[in-house]
C-alpha cells in the first residue's frame, strides 16, 4: 500500500469519526439547543411556573385582545397540538399579528397563563408580493381567488 | 480477473489533478480566467441588486426589508461554500500533497470570512425590523457566528505557519487539519433550522421547490451567480498573488546567496 493511500484511508476514517461525533453531539443537544418551547412541548413535558422560558408558536386568529390601557394584550399561542393563553404588556414588533408566528420570552403563572416580558415576531419561509396576500391560486382551474 | 473500468478513470482524474500542481500551468489558465470571472460576476451581481431594489414588489409582511435577501442569501451560501472549499483543499493537501491546494486554502479564507461577516451583518439589520431584535442566540445565528470564528482561527493559524516557513505560501498541515475538522460546522449550519426550534425561518428553497414567490425570487438567481463568480475571481487573484510572492522570495534568497 502506498503512503498516499494510507493517508487517504486515515483522512477518510478521521472524517467519518468526526461526522459521527458531530451528529451525536447535535442529536444530544436536540432539546438544549432549541430556541423555544412549542405549546405541545409544554403540555408534554410540563414547565414549572416561574421558570424563564421562550414560548413559540402561532397567534390564534381572533384571540388577540387589547386591554383598555392600550399596552396590555392577551392572545393564544398554538402549534396545532396544544394552545396556551398568554399576556404581554409593552410594545410588540410590527410583524406581530394574528395568524403569524411569535416567540415570547417570559414564564408561566400558577394558572397556566404565559406572562411574556418580551415579544419577537417569527417570520416563516414564505415570501410573496403584497397583491397575493389573502389570495389563493387554483392550479386546475387557473383562477385566482380572493379569500376575504 | 475482475475488470475495473473505474481504475483507469481514477488514474485519469489523478493525472488531471496533478497537471495543475505545476504553478506555471495553473497560471496560464488562471490569468485570463480571473478577468472573465471578475467582470461577468460584477455585472451580474450589480444587475441582480438593481433588479432586486427597483423591479421586484415588496413582501406582503416584511415590506421593503425583504430586499436584503438578495445580498444575505448569496453571502451566506459563499461563507459556507468557502469553508467547504477549504476542507476539500485541506484533504488534497493532506492526502495527495498537492502544492496548489495549500495555496488555495489560504486564498479562500479571507473572502470567506468577509462574506460570512456580511451575512451576519445583513441578517442582523433584517432581524431588527422583522423579528424585533438585532441578535438572538438561536441555532442558525450561533452556528454562523461559529463559522466566522473558525475562519478567523484558520487565518491566524495560516499566518503563523507561513511565518515559520512551512510550505511555500501555503498552510501547515495543522492548519489543514483544522480546516477539515471545522467542516463539521457546515451541515450543522444547514440543518440548524430543521433540527431545533429556531427564530430563523426554515429553508425557503428546497429540492421540492421554493416558497419564495417567483416575482421576488428571480433577482436572487442573478446575485447568487454573480457573487459566486466574483468570489472565484477573488480566490484566483489571491492565489496568483501568493504564487508571485513565492517567486519574489525565491529570487531574493538566490540574490542573498550571491
Amino acid at each position: 500500500m502506498k503512503a498516499k493511500h494510507q493517508r487517504l484511508i486515515l483522512a477518510l476514517v478521521a472524517l467519518a469519526a468526526l461526522i459521527g461525533a458531530g451528529l451525536l453531539a447535535a442529536s444530544a443537544l436536540k432539546d438544549e439547543a432549541a430556541y423555544f418551547y412549542a405549546p405541545g412541548d409544554v403540555k408534554a413535558k410540563g414547565v414549572e411556573p416561574g421558570k424563564a422560558i421562550r414560548l413559540g408558536g402561532m397567534v390564534v386568529k381572533g384571540s388577540l385582545k387589547r386591554a383598555a390601557d392600550g399596552v396590555t394584550m392577551s392572545f393564544d399561542v398554538t402549534d396545532g397540538k396544544a394552545t396556551v393563553p398568554a399576556t404581554f404588556s409593552g410594545i410588540a414588533p410590527d410583524l406581530f399579528k394574528e395568524g403569524s408566528g411569535v416567540v415570547a420570552e417570559g414564564s408561566f403563572d400558577t394558572k397556566g397563563t404565559f406572562i411574556a416580558t418580551n415579544l419577537l415576531a417569527k417570520h416563516d419561509e414564505r415570501y410573496m408580493p403584497r397583491e397575493l396576500e389573502g389570495m389563493s391560486y387554483n392550479e386546475t382551474t387557473r383562477e385566482l381567488k380572493v379569500e376575504k | 480477473m475482475p475488470y475495473w473500468p473505474c481504475r483507469a478513470r481514477a488514474a485519469k482524474d489523478a493525472a488531471l489533478m496533478h497537471r495543475f500542481a505545476n504553478p506555471a500551468r495553473f497560471l496560464k489558465i488562471a490569468r485570463p480566467l480571473t478577468g472573465w470571472l471578475f467582470w461577468s460576476g460584477l455585472v451580474l451581481l450589480l444587475a441582480g441588486c438593481a433588479c432586486g431594489l427597483f423591479l421586484t414588489p415588496a413582501d406582503y409582511l416584511q415590506g421593503q426589508t425583504v430586499r436584503i435577501l438578495y445580498i444575505h442569501v448569496p453571502t451566506a451560501w459563499l461563507g459556507m461554500a468557502g469553508w467547504t472549499g477549504i476542507a476539500v483543499s485541506a484533504l488534497m493537501q493532506l492526502v495527495w500533497r498537492h502544492p496548489l491546494a495549500a495555496v488555495a486554502g489560504r486564498a479562500i479564507a479571507a473572502p470567506g470570512a468577509l462574506f460570512t461577516a456580511i451575512c451576519l451583518a445583513t441578517g442582523s439589520i433584517w432581524g431588527r425590523p422583522t423579528w424585533g431584535t438585532w441578535w438572538e442566540w438561536d441555532g442558525r445565528m450561533t452556528s454562523m457566528l461559529v463559522l466566522l470564528f473558525l475562519y478567523l482561527g484558520y487565518i491566524a493559524l495560516a499566518n503563523a505557519s507561513a511565518r515559520q516557513g512551512a510550505g511555500q505560501g501555503g498552510v501547515s498541515n495543522v492548519t489543514a487539519i483544522f480546516g477539515l475538522v471545522g467542516a463539521i460546522n457546515i451541515p450543522i449550519i444547514n440543518r440548524s433550522v430543521v433540527w431545533w426550534n429556531s427564530l430563523h425561518q426554515g429553508p425557503s428553497i428546497t429540492l421540492r421547490g421554493s416558497s419564495i414567490d417567483m416575482a421576488l425570487l428571480w433577482p436572487l438567481g442573478l446575485t447568487l451567480l454573480g457573487f459566486s463568480l466574483w468570489f472565484g475571481a477573488i480566490v484566483l487573484m489571491r492565489m496568483r498573488a501568493i504564487l508571485a510572492q513565492n517567486k519574489v522570495e525565491a529570487r531574493m534568497q538566490r540574490l542573498a546567496r550571491g
